[in-house]
């Protein structure tokens, strides 16, 4: 027995020791900042992608000798959902040693989370959702965005779709904050645009079978299904569009921008557009730099359509941490001030809602199972058509 | 109302019905024989769905093209598979709990549910996003007018439908189905009588979890598209159907599972409020007739249950 204990006691000492001599001697002062986004859930694809871009910028950062700090990233899963997101959020604000976080993708969390976010005085910086009232509905000097908001993004949808001469629209969209805002700006610059709106139509966003909508919609024979909702029901949809012969063209938003669309609906994906704040990864300024950084760390995942947009927020965290100091306070007032500041998705100006001022919208097709800047694509030189056109 | 369209309708209904049904089946005979609610159920059906997806996925990468060769083996690997897993959850979960009080067999499935599926989000490559269900079946379409019926949507309905006279047989016309009758109705007499009474339990979990399982690829093949989550409201429906038709009756859990694919396709389309509330008019309906009928539509008789 007392052998025993020794040999106990030896191997715990030169664990101890292995432990003490592996931290590095020079060690710079570590300091902490949060990443929430869906890791789990439908939406997970556009989350493990966020998660690792701005794993990617904390590398990154690391990796340069002239840092002033080590950082380490605090990842939490927000599962896409309210209660989820605020208890993400409650975790990091109420850990002082997190200064700053890059924030959720899917806007029902990020509008849920702002308060929180508020109360504990923790800078964020939104990297995906787009519901315009995460900065515009409240006066938080807290909340930043980097990516543009859907009020951008439907002006630009219904007149794109307008200019193409559709005339008639159903509209389908999950009844989250973020289905309805799609709804609501859509429709109102559709119909600004001279489109007629012939029904609307709120879905669960768990919601299996939409065989009952569409057969209604069949009924009202709109030129376009718009769908204001995100990648798992808009697989669905598009699918038992097909099943009840419904010949309408399919518009998205940026919620079914993924390759899990366009995985999830196989060949169906063809001629599906949808519309999307910011540029292209490979057209982004900085995005070759990006996309070769990213593919250099082997990451299972691909960073998907945000991960830009995250690796900035991270980034310009870490590059105001160094110039500020880990001070959640300081870090804010310098965030609020940032103005024209470089960034792999273009020039960073926060407005006084902590707003970046994008004004670049892309607009996307599928072609051959890839998302394709309308412009490049054989749907704009005329040797596809999209339906009914 | 276009008669084309109200076709269509129906034609909706009945497929939703369809998968109900099942389901609900498979909770009936459950309590039937042993009197415990398996809330495992629905997630049962999405690792029978998910074991056909991949089962399909091999055939392709085996070289095997043969569409009615590939749906055969399809459904029976998916079949086979669960049917092994019903009998294993009852031998080895189920069983062993028998005279502890029926919450902890419940919250033991429940809790079941929840591994498998997230074993399925796992597990699978890229499980938690929506996974495309290949078209093994005809994917023509005849229209008439508003009505556009496609070979497959029918397929599986006859499908669905000999199945569910399948079971009725088996249960009214077979040996086996008398043994399980026995043992539903009384325990202790149908072991004095000599009938095995373990195996008829996990016989009817094997039974049960097979129905789960082919409404699982049918779900698939109809929707083109399977997800880890799908059979968490499909258990809750199917089990409300089957609590609605009269728990332990295989024929209250037809009707139930019916009744409920058209209340929610009313409730989408004829009320005057927006489509989202559908499933709070169905359950809610639901609710009205439990209050009405507690022991459901078709009510146990002590002597005749399954």
């Amino acid at each position: 027995m007392k052998t025993m204990r020794m040999c106990y006691s030896v191997v715990l000492s030169m664990l101890v020791a292995f432990v003490l001599a592996s931290t590095p001697v020079s060690a710079k002062e570590k300091v902490k900042v949060g990443f929430i986004g869906p890791l789990t859930g439908g939406t997970s694809s556009n989350g493990i992608g966020g998660r690792n871009s701005a794993d990617l910028a904390v590398r990154l950062h690391n990796a340069n000798p002239n840092g002033k700090y080590e950082y380490e990233l605090v990842v939490l899963d927000d599962e896409c959902k309210p209660d989820k997101g605020v208890q993400a959020a409650t975790k990091l604000g109420a850990d002082k040693g997190v200064i700053a976080a890059a924030t959720h993708y899917c806007s029902a969390v990020a509008i849920a989370t702002v308060d929180t976010y508020h109360k504990f005085g923790l800078p964020v910086i939104v990297w995906g959702a787009v519901l315009p009232d995460i900065t515009y509905g409240n006066n938080y000097k807290e909340i930043h965005r980097v990516n543009g908001t859907m009020i951008n993004q439907n002006e630009t949808a219904a007149k794109f779709m307008t200019g193409l001469g559709y005339k008639t629209w159903a509209v389908i969209h999950d009844t989250t904050d973020y289905g309805k805002g799609h709804n609501k700006y859509f429709s109102e610059y559709v119909t600004k645009n001279g489109g007629k709106i012939l029904g609307t139509f709120g879905v669960t966003a768990d919601q299996q079978d939409f065989t009952a909508e569409l057969t209604k919609i069949k009924s009202l024979d709109p030129d376009v299904v718009y769908f204001g909702g995100l990648t798992p029901i808009g697989v669905r949809i598009r699918a038992q569009m097909d099943k009840l012969g419904l010949k309408s063209q399919f518009e998205g938003t940026s919620g079914i921008v993924s390759e899990a669309f366009i995985q999830g609906t196989g060949p169906l994906a063809e001629g599906v557009v949808a519309f999307r704040e910011g540029a292209y990864p490979e057209k982004l300024p900085g995005g070759k730099y990006f996309l070769e950084q990213y593919a250099k760390q082997n990451y299972a995942d691909g960073p998907e359509a945000y991960g830009a947009f995250s690796f900035a927020a991270m980034t310009l965290i870490l590059d105001t941490i160094e110039k500020t100091g880990p001070d959640r306070k300081k870090v804010r007032k310098a965030l609020d001030k940032v103005k024209g500041q470089d960034s792999i998705i273009g020039e960073i100006t926060f407005d006084d809602h902590g707003q970046n001022t994008v004004a670049l919208i892309s607009k996307y097709v599928v072609q051959d199972g890839k998302w394709t800047l309308w412009e490049e694509s054989e749907y704009a030189a005329g040797t596809r058509k999209l339906m009914r056109r | 109302m276009d008669i084309g369209l109200l076709g269509q309708y129906i034609m909706n209904g009945l497929m939703l019905g369809m998968m109900y049904a099942l389901v609900a089946v498979g909770f009936t005979l459950f309590f039937g024989v042993l009197d415990v609610i398996n809330f495992s159920h629905g997630d049962v059906l999405t690792v029978g769905a998910f074991t056909g997806l991949a089962t399909s996925l091999g055939l392709t990468a085996l070289g095997i093209s043969s569409a009615p060769l590939v749906v055969v083996i399809v459904f029976l690997s998916a079949i086979v598979c669960m049917s092994a897993l019903g009998a294993f959850i009852a031998r080895y979960l189920v069983l062993p709990l028998k005279s502890a009080p029926a919450l902890n067999t419940l919250l033991l499935t429940l809790m079941l549910g929840i591994v498998l599926h997230e074993a399925v989000r796992l597990f699978y490559p890229q499980g938690a996003n929506p996974q495309r269900f290949p078209s093994l079946l005809s994917t023509e379409a005849y229209s008439f007018g508003h009505f556009t019926l496609r070979v497959d949507s029918a397929l599986l309905l006859l499908a669905g439908l000999a199945v569910i006279i399948g079971v009725h047989l088996l249960i009214n016309k077979t040996k086996l189905g008398l043994a399980i009758r026995a043992v539903a109705q009384d325990e202790e007499t149908a072991k004095l009588m000599g009938i095995n009474f373990t195996l008829i339990v996990l016989v009817t979990f094997a039974i049960g979890s097979g129905l789960a399982a082919f409404a699982g690829i049918m779900h698939g093949l109809y929707y083109s598209e399977i997800n880890f989550g799908m059979g968490l409201l499909l258990g809750v429906i199917g089990f409300s159907a089957a609590i609605v038709g009269g728990l332990g009756n295989i024929y209250g859990a037809i009707i139930g599972g019916f009744l409920f694919a058209a209340l929610q396709t009313i409730g989408a389309l004829a009320l005057p409020f927006a489509s989202a509330y559908k499933d709070v008019f169905a359950f809610g309906v639901v609710i009205l007739i439990m209050a009405w009928r507690p022991t459901g539509l078709i009510s146990e008789k002590v002597s005749e249950r399954v």
